[in-house]
């Protein structure tokens, strides 16, 4: 019986760890591209340079083409944490009438595929009159990302006691004082995380920028056209950038998420 | 027990009897529908009113943009139409979903187990390895495979070295396709995996274990029934996500296949026939709308989310 259950756990580790492995192979297959010397790549390479990530980092288009995706993700940062925050209140804190309803409307759009719902906004922006821009593709990773960001806030929204804010109100604190010095402080964490999801869903989103950025593109959009026609290594070069900036946004993310757990520990 | 007054808060405090608000008890709305007011707008505007477009958009004339001013079923019987490919699409799609959604439960069953029951400390670091690969745009990711499997790519060009015949060419075929939707999808169904073991209390399977079960029995009548939820959200998940999956079949299928979405993506930009694009959208629509429905009926959000 215990042998069987240590050959279970080794079994366990080890398909775990394969899968890890496979999860990452193409990850590092785009970082090798990139400091590959040749137009096209080949393996194994034969000089190595850093030639491409210099070009990638003079580029003036792709200096813009950044810079509007950290608006964009910024913005949807912004905006999807404040409505989603209300979102997970009525979510998971309070019992009204419409809730069932509510959670099943919420996470409906997480269960649409991305394509098609691009596709319908970019319609229905067209059909409004609306002209398609970065501002068109804010909206469109709002209406996938607040019902993620929703989720995520709720889960640290079904931890909170009640009773925590019974007792401010009872002690004669004003509903705005609740907020600030009971609710926030406790969520934080939550709000924190829904955060750090929210920027790096909009920052690696492809197919609603796609359709609904308009003339506007963000860093996926723009690798996604060089792979199709025009490949040079910039095109792994900026991925593994990408990359790179989304694993230091998660850490420092994960640093500060850290802290303020710790503090609402102590 | 505490944890189900919290995943319930049926329990009696709602801030509407809290005694510091009297008049607020009087208000239009309950405090709960204004919090939800913000993103029911946003899903009213961003999510119902483009569906409603498309809906209207499939019954005007084929190849105009006269919303509204005509209507015409012809878009659906193009669709319905024998000679028509599209069903050919439809089916590729949900050949791929069925076997994404299959081929992820087994995968990411050991996983989601370890998750849960294995790896200990180290799991929060395991679930972070998982839930990275997400932020890297699916289209990096599919590509990287690409340099991988292609020729003289890193497969090929090492086999070679060690003087091989050389890889082989599976790239652009439909099992590729397969192989990249299961890459693309592992986490929506680990993660919803991970949460519905997280259900099963730990005790129930010694006290069955005590009663003289084996470990089959333990896994059928205990682990699978109480872990369902999460297990039926993440195949879900995977099969809706699998329907509408396009990246993987334009990146690794190289167009070997065209899938729904992609036909419904090539009515709208290269042919220009909104109207039979939005047809297609609408009975995709509704196939995973009913789906997804059928299923959230029979599950308990609350408790999958809020235990604790």
């Amino acid at each position: 019986m215990e042998q069987e259950k240590a050959r279970t756990r080794l079994f366990i580790w080890l398909w775990t760890a394969f899968v890890v492995v496979l999860l990452y192979l193409p990850i590092a297959c785009g970082a090798l591209a990139s400091f590959s010397k040749g137009r096209y790549f080949a393996f194994p390479i034969r000089a190595f340079t850093s030639e491409w990530w210099e070009k990638t980092v003079d580029s003036i288009e792709i200096g813009m083409i950044v810079q509007t995706s950290l608006l964009v993700a910024a913005l949807v940062t912004v905006l999807s944490v404040v409505v989603a925050f209300f979102g997970a209140l009525a979510f998971a804190r309070y019992d009204w009438k419409g809730r069932r309803l509510f959670q099943k409307i919420v996470i409906l759009p997480i269960f649409f595929p991305q394509p098609v719902l691009g596709l319908a906004l970019l319609l229905w922006f067209s059909a409004v009159g609306v002209q398609t821009s970065w501002l068109t593709a804010v909206f469109a990773h709002l209406v996938w990302i607040v019902p993620v960001v929703t989720l995520v806030i709720a889960i640290q929204v079904y931890s909170f006691d009640p009773s925590l804010e019974e007792a401010a109100f009872d002690l004669g604190a004003s509903r705005w004082q609740v907020m600030r010095e009971v609710t926030l402080p406790i969520l934080w964490p939550g709000i924190w995380s829904g955060a750090l999801f929210a920027f790096l869903l909009s920052w690696g989103n492809f197919p609603l920028s796609l359709y609904t950025a308009g003339a506007d593109s963000t860093v996926p959009k723009w690798l996604y056209s060089k792979m199709v026609a025009g490949y040079t290594p910039m095109v792994p070069a900026l991925g593994t950038m990408s990359t790179l900036g989304a694993a230091s946004a998660l850490l420092l993310g994960g640093l500060v998420l850290w802290l303020l757990r710790r503090r609402a520990a102590a | 027990m505490a944890q189900t007054s919290l995943s319930h808060p049926t329990a009696p405090v709602s801030l509407e009897a809290a005694p510091a608000l009297p008049t607020k008890r009087d208000a239009l709305l309950s405090l709960g529908a204004r919090c939800s007011l913000p993103v029911i707008l946003l899903l009213a505007v961003g999510f119902v009113a483009p569906l409603i477009a498309i809906f209207a958009y499939s019954f005007a004339k084929p190849r105009t943009f006269e919303v509204f001013r005509s209507f015409t079923l012809v878009n659906y019987a193009e669709i319905f139409n024998g000679s028509n490919t599209v069903w050919l699409s439809f089916l590729w799609s949900l050949g791929f979903a069925f076997a994404t959604c299959a081929l992820l439960a087994l995968i990411a069953y050991p996983i989601a187990y370890g998750l849960n029951r294995v790896f200990g400390k180290w799991s929060s670091l395991v679930s972070i390895l998982f839930v990275f690969p997400l932020f890297v745009s699916e289209n990096v990711r599919l590509y990287g495979w690409v340099l991988f499997f292609i020729k003289n790519g890193v497969l090929d060009g090492t086999l070679k070295m060690l003087g091989f015949e050389g890889g082989p060419q599976i790239l652009f075929q439909p099992p590729m396709i397969l192989a990249g939707m299961l890459y693309v999808y592992l986490p929506f169904m680990l993660f919803p995996m991970t949460l519905g073991l997280a259900m099963v209390p730990r005790d129930l399977i010694d006290a069955a274990r005590d009663l003289g079960a084996n470990r089959w029995q333990i896994w059928r009548e205990v682990e699978l029934p109480l872990a369902m939820p999460g297990i039926l959200i993440g195949m879900l998940l995977t099969f809706v996500l699998g329907i509408g999956a396009v990246a993987e079949a334009k990146i690794l299928g190289g167009q070997s296949v065209i899938v729904i979405s992609h036909d419904i993506e090539i009515a709208f930009t290269y042919s220009q026939n909104w109207p039979l694009g939005s047809a297609l959208a609408v009975v995709v629509t509704i196939f995973i709308g009913a789906l997804t429905l059928a299923v959230f009926s029979r599950l308990d959000l609350d408790r999958l989310l809020g235990r604790r």
